[in-house]
């Protein structure tokens, strides 16, 4: 039974105006977007910035309004209980966020922020929240001693790390990874998302890794969706996506990721520049005639693409 | 090959808390002309600080700039307000990382081009407005006129980052400094204004520092290399020599924390530790040391020396003869 299952999401915003502050129209930040996951399952969604790859996750966390379609989770149709507080689904669903500078409460003591969740859910004695805590920060490598210290003394590495016990505080199911080390230094990065590889053996979470870094995804992640114009257009495992991709979007994605090998940089411009211009003169073989993308099609077992 | 820049012992120290720390500690480095030269570091290796004090841009109460800068043998750090106001966007130009704080919301567009235009050239204002239209057009501004007149917010993030290479383009500069270009764009427009960056260079004939955190961006972009640590470059090499042949720690436990690098179910090689705050920056000894304490202290010299180890390819300390990444 697949763990996360979304059909047809829908968030569309209501734009007002005029002398009556009337509806006008929508932007249509999601429009009909539908996958499923499984337990202990990694999937990446990448876009550029307003393709909807963040209200998608927003939506599944109940972090905004979701217009139509259906969230089943665990067998379980929770999409008129996700804004509900205390939900069981809230506990089995966590986020982590992007910029580590402004997620954790400054005036709040470590111990406090990864309690957080803690204390919304169990009740616990003191005692016995301080082990808990203790034991979590063990989990992302942190010494006990810097519970009762203030965000404001950690580096960017480390602050992800302390999002990241928080996030697995109530021993979630799925954890949203919105843009989880784009703020982070190189180095930095491949600690944290080392940490998040542990932690997913260990724990058996998954997650839905938001991100606009193909590197980073395509090591992270066995399935891959691509999101442009608040759709899917390809979705399939990195294999697929990487080596065959389908779409003319992916194509020019892929082609865009800067190569290590400086020899082959001429080769490189004159494949960008290919796509770029089938991108540009070609689009209505890939899009429709509004610019909105195709429904899925299925190419092979698990390979997807929006062409007509 | 000519010297168009060469920075000689430039050392630049913040105040913190009353006291200064050098956020670049002597480097030496010299660009030739019509090269792209690029920095690569993570944040807090002092890359932008080198920028910054090229351009004289820092605050004097708080930062100490000393050694030589010498831009076509002239030392620029002697120079006052004045004279230094000829030589920004005249000689120098620079490129910003934020396209969105580095223009002015409440001015159009064409204003902000005309600013350089009307500082460093005699042009009408009928002449200026052309020329910032053919300006518009050269970055690959679709709109060219429909741009001139428009504010910064009618704008993306792309076309936004292609007006500010546009102003910085506009008297022809002979060295442009490009601070994180690229930073905040997605990667596909990353790509386009890389591709402009590189078309413009050919077509003025100017050199290029760029300054990047992004070794991919290194790789597509520059003709040689310095990698900066902790205040000092460890490592100066041809773009080809340092990819293929990396030798300071650093520069290799760098490589092997890309994830496009790695083969599929391995780890990445996560660099323990952090780049030192500059308060307490230990100055003594091999300054990457700490982050790899398998490595025997005997490895290491006490004052580090550059070591060329190639053709223009110079390493910081003995330790990169040794060095092993872990695991290795």
């Amino acid at each position: 039974m697949p763990l996360l299952e979304v059909k047809d999401l829908k968030v569309h915003y209501p734009i007002r105006g005029g002398i009556l502050n009337r509806v006008q129209r929508y932007v249509k930040a999601v429009d009909g977007v539908s996958f499923t996951m499984e337990p202990g399952e990694t999937l990446g969604l990448i876009g550029e910035s307003g393709c909807g790859k963040t209200t998608t996750g927003k939506a599944i966390l109940g972090l905004c309004h979701i217009t139509s379609g259906q969230i089943v989770f665990d067998g379980e149709d929770i999409t008129k209980q996700v804004k509900k507080n205390r939900s069981p689904y809230r506990k089995s669903v966590q986020m982590i966020f992007q910029d580590v500078f402004s997620s954790l409460n400054p005036r709040k003591r470590v111990m406090d922020i990864i309690a957080e969740p803690i204390r919304n859910f169990e009740n616990l004695t003191p005692l016995e929240e301080k082990k808990r805590v203790e034991e979590l920060l063990g989990i992302v490598g942190m010494s006990p001693t810097v519970a009762t210290k203030y965000p404001f003394e950690f580096s960017g590495g480390q602050r992800q790390r302390i999002g990241l016990a928080r996030a697995i505080a109530l021993k979630p199911r799925l954890i949203v990874a919105d843009e989880p080390v784009s703020a982070l230094d190189l180095s930095i990065q491949a600690q944290v998302l080392n940490y998040l590889v542990d932690i997913q053996e260990e724990l058996g979470l998954a997650y839905l890794f938001i991100s606009h870094d193909l590197g980073v995804v395509k090591y992270m992640c066995k399935n891959l969706a691509i999101m442009h114009n608040s759709r899917f257009v390809e979705f399939g495992t990195s294999e697929h996506i990487y080596e065959n991709p389908a779409h003319i979007y992916t194509k020019r994605l892929i082609a865009a990721i800067p190569d290590v090998d400086p020899t082959k940089r001429d080769e490189n411009s004159q494949r960008r520049n290919a796509i770029n211009d089938e991108y540009t003169n070609q689009r209505d073989k890939y899009y429709k005639e509004d610019g909105s993308v195709y429904d899925l099609k299925q190419l092979s077992e698990k390979h997807f693409v929006a062409l007509p | 090959m000519e010297k168009l820049l060469e920075l000689k012992n430039l050392t630049t120290s913040f105040r913190i808390q009353g006291e200064f720390h050098a956020a670049v500690d002597g480097i030496n480095l010299h660009i030739n002309k019509d090269e792209i030269f690029a920095i690569v570091g993570e944040s807090g290796s002092g890359k932008s600080a080198t920028a910054v004090s090229i351009m004289k841009l820092h605050n004097p109460l708080f930062t100490r700039v000393s050694g030589e800068v010498l831009f076509n043998g002239r030392d620029l750090l002697p120079l006052k307000e004045a004279e230094m106001n000829k030589v920004r966007g005249r000689e120098i130009g620079m490129i910003f990382q934020d396209p969105l704080n580095s223009l002015n919301p409440l001015m159009k567009i064409g204003a902000q081009i005309e600013e350089s235009l009307i500082h460093h050239t005699d042009f009408t204002s009928a002449e200026r407005k052309e020329r910032a239209i053919e300006l518009l057009n050269q970055v690959g501004i679709k709109d060219p006129e429909r741009t001139y007149n428009s504010y910064p917010h009618e704008l993306s993030g792309g076309m936004r980052q292609r007006v500010i290479i546009a102003i910085a383009i506009a008297v022809k500069p002979k060295l442009l400094i490009a601070d994180e270009p690229t930073t905040a764009l997605d990667v596909t427009i990353q790509a386009q204004i890389l591709d402009l960056i590189r078309d413009l260079q050919k077509e003025i004939g100017s050199s290029i520092i760029m300054i990047t955190h992004d070794l991919g961006v290194v790789a597509e972009m520059a003709d040689r290399v310095a990698v900066m640590y902790a205040g000092q470059i460890v490592e100066i090499a041809p773009i080809q020599e340092l990819f293929q042949n990396p030798k300071h720690p650093y520069t290799r436990s760098l490589l092997a924390a890309m994830p496009s690098n790695i083969v599929e179910g391995e780890k990445l090689n996560a660099i323990e530790g952090i780049v030192p705050p500059l308060q307490n920056m230990i100055r003594q000894g091999c300054r990457f040391a700490p982050r790899i304490p398998w490595i025997d202290a005997s490895e290491h010299e006490e004052n580090p020396q550059y070591h060329q180890v190639g053709e223009n390819h110079y390493v910081l300390c003995s330790c990169h003869k040794t060095f092993r990444l872990k695991g290795e």
